[in-house]
């Protein structure tokens, strides 16, 4: 069958913000249908509101839609473009949501547009437990006991008939959301009625436990000739108990003979035909009692997934552009396969190599939770790493996590040992090797764990080798120890540390013992057949594949596991610094450890390194291939705090000077620069000890803001009204700052906060955003919505702002991109922050003004000028890039998956994603933004207002906008008494610690539409705490200061007046109206 | 730690570190790229004459088992492996591989670069080769690899074949409570009579399975003999080396088409093909591999297949008026079955019975069944 052509146009979902459970692997998916699609000829329609991502670069889809994933703006642009047929299998979880939703509202029956992939029918069955159960049951299959409930009651008595523990699994959630193991009646009552309340159908599944079981994960596809293949089985370290996105997973399965992986084999099969999945790709997960070879099917689901991305990663099959052109009609033996070019995409990957990824989690960014791991996942990012045996990869990838502060500090209590082994936790591994450095036997360590005794003996035998090697010297070990050292995985860091010695005194010796790195290739095959693809891993093997070419070539290094404040933006800064570099004739060589990117697709870059990114590998990757250059500024923190010891290794790091990225992060020396230029900046200092902490704190005067030095994401960040907290936090903070000063500034309070970013040539500077941020100076750049264009800002001060960010450009050499953080107060610009770099914001920049800043910076980075991409900007190459309409950025939280957790804002970035809305005027472009954000503001209601002494005033104004607005009123007394004395109608209730009925009462009586809070500041209160989170829990948007409030109030009156628009990016920057402008 | 060495007879040399037997052996070193299933690659007669280089670079992790045996003991000459783990983790284990290749008499190399190994039989072909699993001097044991005598011509077959005939009616069993076997048939409804060129154990079960009493018989055993054991069928079985010599088996097979319904697999194939009048050569480095793709053109479908074979079927040697062409491999276009037009005998080059491998094409042995049902009938 060749693909279909009666099919001309295609509608892609993509999977909106970036939230634990739903990350950037399916920008990776999305991305790859996008070019799969429009490669066979087929118009592509998109709609996706996060902008951070690759897929919504508008030249990745014929029409771009950064707009609401919900029904109503989906129906919009389908009545505008009239799409032939939906993809609704590439974009997660939301994906298949809203394309079920258009289906059943008849959306799609009154468009006649035809559902590819997955039918509803499938997908029902798939993800309805009961459903799925019933089927299973038909054709032989085992589930593990269990019975749907929809309250607790009917929980409590199946947990008394099977007995505890339990697993309850809430309907139709992200993520396994508000799921969670019960070992007795007082958490089953509790996480049971949470479940119930969180699944949108108020259903839980309540689930016979098999903790400990073996499991294991199959990637199956199907095409429309009922040809069927498995990609790859993934074997998880961690067993059951553990979600899969938070275990420590292996490809390919390590411990099952063939027999059993055949049975799971033909169960995967069988699965994916009940189900009736058409085309595409499909994940199976199964439980296995490692007794006696019982097994279960847990679930499948009936779409690309996180673990189909990481089997892409992990065989080089690229499922999501096959399971495109699956849907279009094509089959899998028509299809070839793009590494060898002559097999076809119709066989089953087999791997030479093993793959190993460890999720990354970030706990200490949400104080309160506890950092245990069960069946709702929590993980923010992961790492995937290749190796030719489990040790070498199993080594590499706790590398790639980049955890510095665990590998630095070590300090384990011994007495902790049997807790952490047996409760599932981010520190599990880390506690398994020091239980072995103490001696512990694989049986002691399997019995407490139940990980498998294959996995608990290599990781031993891995162990005793570092051990043996402490006992080693630099000029003593022979070639054929330090071989076995680099076979295990064990980098030059670590035996440094065992010798006493610097990482390149052990690289030298290495080289003199002719022990160096070869590069193997990743190829579905084994090696049967030869590979055109230049998809690499290191190894210390015989022969080196790496074959390097002799054209100009450019090095990207990428930004490693996804973590807050570092994550898709940084990648998509990547991926398109790639494609600029092939556009101007350089070849592309791309580094990166996260599987769940684009840039970690083997056709994004003409050379892929799969590899942590260390000073060691990335050095093994320059020696090999020898680039011209090496780019360091768009993978954020991580290649930068590679750049200096790179570029003191001889490395050819192009752009900014990384001594000149340095002087920017040195307070002393940037705040002498900005003496020199005449830029005001807050009031500062810098302490290494506790009382000096104090004492500059006391002359600046409070409050004041304490960090770290080098931090992303505001990790680590305080705002210090008083000593204690000055005191406190140096206490806490020495971790993160060993070698460098802790920062205290004069924190600006209500001051309005702007980001700006621009690109320089050395000589022009182009400024290509300014952007307002909605919440003040003092919540984390990262965490404050921010608008494009400025919306309240004055003329003057936007005046200075162009000047400091010119003057800064330059006197720091800037080639290339940069950000700077102004805060203004009373009319006084002040300088935050300047990082010579890309920021968080270029994709959102680059959507906005539809000029490409990545591909511009690259050109300059290669020695172009400005004025050589006037074409680009609009023949602009000074001042700043008009902005066409209104777009606002929003932040999407994760406190749903942290109960407990204070979601008040502060300088410690907490978002994982974002989101884009799109307005004629503000107002419509920030409603839109929060109905993407997940936080939709409410049409009508009661609103609940308790603003601080400060805001009264501020207050009336509020109120009497809402009045307008249709909107009922409750407030706390103060507030009450201002907005009566102004005439507008509230309500009084108390506050939380004054009495009943409190706002509490009112959130969980589902009486409350709306909160407005803000913070008295000084101290966060144990009601206002009480307040934000009951708010979150029960999903009412929470407002926590003045500004947000009146953006707020603009974006409500909006909705009642402006009718639901769209507009595709083509449309909005098309070359006519840019020329307009 | 001991040394094992590899030596080709090209001269190149691979060391290792020893496991299993500290015993020399020679042979044809060939490659599996199959992931799971060792234990049934060490054990199949087919491999006899031949040291097996394992893609999957850990091996030896789930140790071994009696159930998992496609023959009494391991066939293979030596075992080339990345990282052998001399431990077992599976509930079905019953000894550790180390164990179980060592009490036979079989050398391991671990730690072997095997990629590259791969890369050069891929490129060069297959080479004759010496494994050492007790060190010694290379350029000996290359010397050594280079006296051996090459695979093309050698009538391996005979030698593994059973001395005497013997009844198999032992059905395929279950590895877990999970695990679904299929529909077992009615037993013993139909005679199948086999024979053995080093016929793989799980081809027995899986006959039983849909009905098949088997009797077992000797590679040499002439067609008369075969007739007087009224059998309702015939199964010729895979095996080792070359099939061109196999001249008096495929003359046996020759008078028995239009007798008897016929299943060939592997190297039964390759000898039906033989007795049909065609040729068969040698291919550059074989299809080892659970992971092979085939087209079945009856059924427009492509079947995921166990492969095990170094010589394939020449389909121009054969005559189109006589023979259809059933199955073509995708990867390299090459024959994977066929059947006679007019009389009911078919075959395949690929392993339907797996073992390993995936189960795509068990509907042949049905089909055997169901063809000897008709055949009985008519």
């Amino acid at each position: 069958m060749p693909k279909r052509t009666d099919l001309k146009k295609i509608m892609i979902v993509g999977s909106g913000p970036i939230v634990i459970g739903q990350a950037c692997e399916f920008d990776y998916s999305g991305t790859q249908a996008c070019k799969a699609l429009r490669a066979e000829g087929y118009e592509v329609v998109l709609i996706n509101s996060n902008p951070a991502t690759i897929m919504t670069d508008p030249n990745l889809a014929d029409r771009t839609y950064v707009e609401p994933i919900t029904l109503d703006y989906a129906e919009e642009i389908i009545k505008r473009e009239r799409p032939c047929a939906l993809l609704s299998t590439v974009g997660g979880q939301t994906g298949l949501n809203l394309s079920i939703a258009l289906a059943e509202a008849g959306v799609l029956e009154k468009y006649g547009v035809e559902l590819l992939g997955a039918k509803v029918e499938s997908i029902k069955k798939a993800e309805d437990r009961l459903l799925f159960k019933d089927a299973m049951r038909k054709i032989g299959l085992e589930t593990p006991r269990s019975l749907l409930v929809n309250n607790v009651e009917a929980g409590v008595e199946f947990a008394a008939k099977w007995g505890y523990p339990v697993v309850l699994r809430p309907s139709f959630t992200l993520g396994g959301s508000g799921g969670g193991i019960a070992y007795n009646l007082e958490e089953l009552e509790e996480v049971l009625q949470r479940g119930i309340d969180l699944s949108p159908v108020g259903e839980v599944l309540i689930e016979e436990s098999v903790l400990g079981w073996k499991e294991f994960e199959l990637e199956v596809m199907r095409d429309l000739a009922d040809n069927c293949i498995i990609i790859c089985s993934i074997e998880n370290f961690d067993p059951m108990g553990v979600h899969t996105g938070d275990s420590i997973t292996v490809a390919p399965a390590q411990t099952l003979t063939d027999r059993e992986y055949q049975m799971m084999r033909d169960a995967s099969l069988a699965c994916l035909r009940e189900i009736g999945v058409d085309t595409g790709g499909s994940n199976v997960q199964f439980g296995l009692n490692p007794k006696d070879g019982r097994m279960v099917i847990i679930e499948m689901n009936p779409r690309v997934s996180r673990s189909s991305a990481l089997a892409s990663k992990a065989t080089g099959f690229p499922i999501a552009k096959i399971a495109a052109k699956l849907a279009v009609g094509y089959r899998l033996d028509e299809i070839k396969n793009d590494i060898t070019r002559k097999t076809p995409a119709c066989f089953e990957p087999t791997l030479d190599y093993v793959v190993v990824k460890i999720p990354r989690w970030q706990f200490e960014k949400f104080p309160g939770a506890e950092p245990v791991l069960g069946t709702q996942m929590k993980s923010v990012g992961e790492v995937m790493s290749i190796g030719r045996t489990f040790q070498q990869a199993l080594s590499k990838a706790v590398r790639s996590l980049e955890a510095g502060k665990s590998s630095a500090k070590e300090v384990y209590d011994e007495a902790l040992i049997p807790n952490r082994l047996i409760t599932p936790n981010p520190d599990r591994l880390a506690y398994i090797r020091f239980a072995f450095q103490k001696g512990a036997t694989v049986e002691e360590v399997q019995e407490l764990t139940n990980i498998d005794p294959w996995f608990l003996r290599q990781f031993r035998d891995l162990i005793v080798l570092e051990q043996e090697l402490q006992s080693e010297t630099l000029a003593g070990i022979t070639s054929g120890r330090m071989r076995e050292a680099k076979r295990a995985g064990i980098s030059d860091r670590w035996l440094a540390r065992f010798w006493n010695t610097g990482i390149d005194a052990v690289r030298d010796r290495r080289k003199q013992l002719g022990v160096t790195a070869v590069f193997n290739r990743v190829d579905t095959c084994a090696a049967e057949f030869e590979s055109f693809t230049p998809y690499l891993y290191s190894s210390y093997e015989g022969e080196c594949e790496a074959d390097p070419s002799d054209r100009k070539k450019v090095m990207i290094l990428g930004s490693g596991p996804n973590r807050i404040g570092q994550g898709i933006e940084f990648d998509y800064a990547c991926c398109h610094a790639s494609f600029a570099l092939q556009e101007f004739g350089r070849e592309s060589i791309m580094v990166n450890c996260n599987p769940e990117t684009v840039s970690t697709d083997y056709d994004t870059s003409d050379r892929l390194y799969f590899e942590p990114l260390t000073y060691e590998e990335v050095l093994n990757v320059v020696d090999r291939e020898k680039p011209d250059g090496v780019i360091v500024q768009f993978g954020g923190q991580t290649p930068l705090t590679l750049a200096l010891p790179l570029k003191a290794a001889g490395v050819p790091i192009i752009g900014t000077d990384p001594e000149n990225i340095d002087l920017a992060e040195d307070r002393k020396r940037f705040g002498k620069l900005l003496d020199d230029l005449g830029i005001p900046s807050p009031p500062n200092g810098s302490a290494t000890s506790l009382e000096q902490a104090v004492h500059i704190a006391r002359g600046l005067g409070f409050p004041v803001l304490v960090r770290p030095s080098y931090v992303l994401g505001g990790r680590a960040m305080t705002i210090a009204y008083d000593e204690d907290t000055v005191e406190r936090y140096m206490r806490e903070a020495v971790v993160f700052s060993q070698e460098r000063p802790v920062l205290i500034d004069r924190f600006l309070e209500d001051a309005i906060e702007v980001d700006v970013d621009a690109l320089c040539d050395g000589e022009r500077v182009l400024i290509a955003g300014i952007m307002e941020h909605i919440e003040e100076a003092g919540v984390h750049s990262g965490d404050s919505s921010c608008v494009l264009p400025p919306y309240s800002i004055g003329e003057s001060e936007l005046a200075v702002i162009r000047d400091y960010t010119e003057k800064l450009a330059l006197a720091l050499g800037v080639i290339g991109l940069m950000n700077v953080q102004y805060a203004i107060k009373d009319n006084q610009v002040y300088v935050l922050e300047v990082n010579p770099r890309a920021s968080r914001t270029v994709p959102y920049v680059s959507k906005a003004t539809g000029v490409p800043l990545p591909k511009i910076a690259v050109g300059l980075m290669l020695g172009k000028k400005l004025t050589d991409f006037a074409g680009l900007t609009g023949g602009r190459v000074t001042g700043v890039l008009p902005v066409p309409q209104f777009f606002v950025k929003s932040p999407v939280f994760p406190f749903n998956k942290f109960p407990g957790v204070d979601p008040a804002l502060g300088p410690e970035m907490r978002s994982t994603g974002e989101v884009m809305g799109v307005g004629i005027n503000f107002g419509e472009a920030f409603a839109k933004a929060q109905l993407s954000a997940g936080t939709p503001l409410p049409p009508n209601g009661t609103v609940f207002i308790s603003v601080n002494d400060r805001n009264k005033a501020d207050a009336v104004e509020l109120g009497r906008r809402f009045a307008e607005l249709g909107m009922e009123i409750v407030a706390t007394r103060g507030t009450a008494s201002a907005l009566n004395a102004a005439g507008i109608p509230c309500r009084r209730v108390f506050k939380v610690n004054e009495g009943r009925p409190n706002a509490v009462d009112l959130l969980k009586a589902g009486s409350l539409q709306l909160v407005i809070y803000t913070s008295t500041g000084a101290h966060s209160f144990s009601d206002e705490r009480a307040i934000r989170r009951t708010a979150v829990f029960y999903r009412v948007p929470c407002i926590t200061t003045m500004s947000a409030a009146r953006a707020t109030v603009e974006a409500m009156a909006s909705r009642k007046r402006d009718p639901i628009r769209v507009w595709s990016l083509q449309e909005i920057h098309e070359p006519a109206r840019l020329a307009e402008r | 730690m001991e040394k094992s060495i590899l030596a080709l007879e090209d001269g190149s040399v691979f060391e290792g570190r020893s496991f299993g037997a500290r015993t020399v052996r020679s042979g044809e070193v060939v490659f599996n790229t199959s992931i799971t299933g060792y234990q049934e690659i060490f054990t199949d007669p087919s491999y006899c004459g031949q040291i097996v280089v394992l893609t999957n670079p850990q091996i030896g992790n789930y140790g071994a088992n009696g159930d998992d045996c496609e023959s009494a003991q391991p066939f293979i000459e030596g075992l080339v492996v990345r990282d052998f783990a001399p431990v077992a983790s599976n509930w079905r284990s019953e000894e550790d591989a180390n164990r179980f290749l060592e009490r036979n008499g079989v050398p391991i190399a671990s730690g072997i670069d095997t990629r590259a190994l791969v890369r050069k039989l891929r490129s060069g072909g297959v080479l004759r080769g010496v494994l050492s699993g007790d060190g010694g001097d290379p350029a000996k044991l290359v010397e050594m690899a280079r006296s051996i005598p090459s695979m093309a011509g050698l009538d391996l077959a005979t030698q593994v074949s059973t001395a005497k005939p013997y009844e198999w009616t032992e059905s395929v069993k279950a590895c877990s409570p999970s695990e679904q076997i299929g529909k077992t048939a009615e037993p013993g409804r139909h005679h199948v009579v086999a024979y053995d060129f080093g016929i793989k154990r799980n081809i027995l079960r899986r006959l039983v399975q849909v009905g098949c009493r088997v009797t077992v018989i000797p590679a040499l055993t002439p067609a008369e003999d075969v007739l007087a054991l009224k059998p309702d069928g015939l199964f010729l079985s895979n095996g080792p080396g070359d099939p061109e010599p196999l001249e008096f088996q495929a003359g046996q097979v020759r008078q028995l088409v239009g007798k008897v319904p016929i299943f060939g697999i592997c190297l039964g194939h390759q000898v039906l093909a033989l007795a049909l009048g065609g040729k068969t050569f040698k291919l550059k480095f074989g299809h080892r591999g659970a992971n092979h793709p085939v087209l079945n053109y009856r059924t427009n479908r492509v079947e995921i297949t166990s492969q095990n074979h170094g010589f394939a079927v020449d389909p121009d040697s054969l005559d189109a008026g006589k023979i259809e062409l059933t199955h073509i491999n995708l990867n390299d276009d090459t024959l994977e079955g066929f059947r006679h037009r007019s009389e009911p005998v078919f075959c395949v080059q690929y392993h339907p019975e797996a073992a390993p491998g995936p189960h795509d094409s068990r509907y042949l042995f049905d089909d055997f069944a169901a063809m000897i049902a008709e055949n009985k009938k008519a």
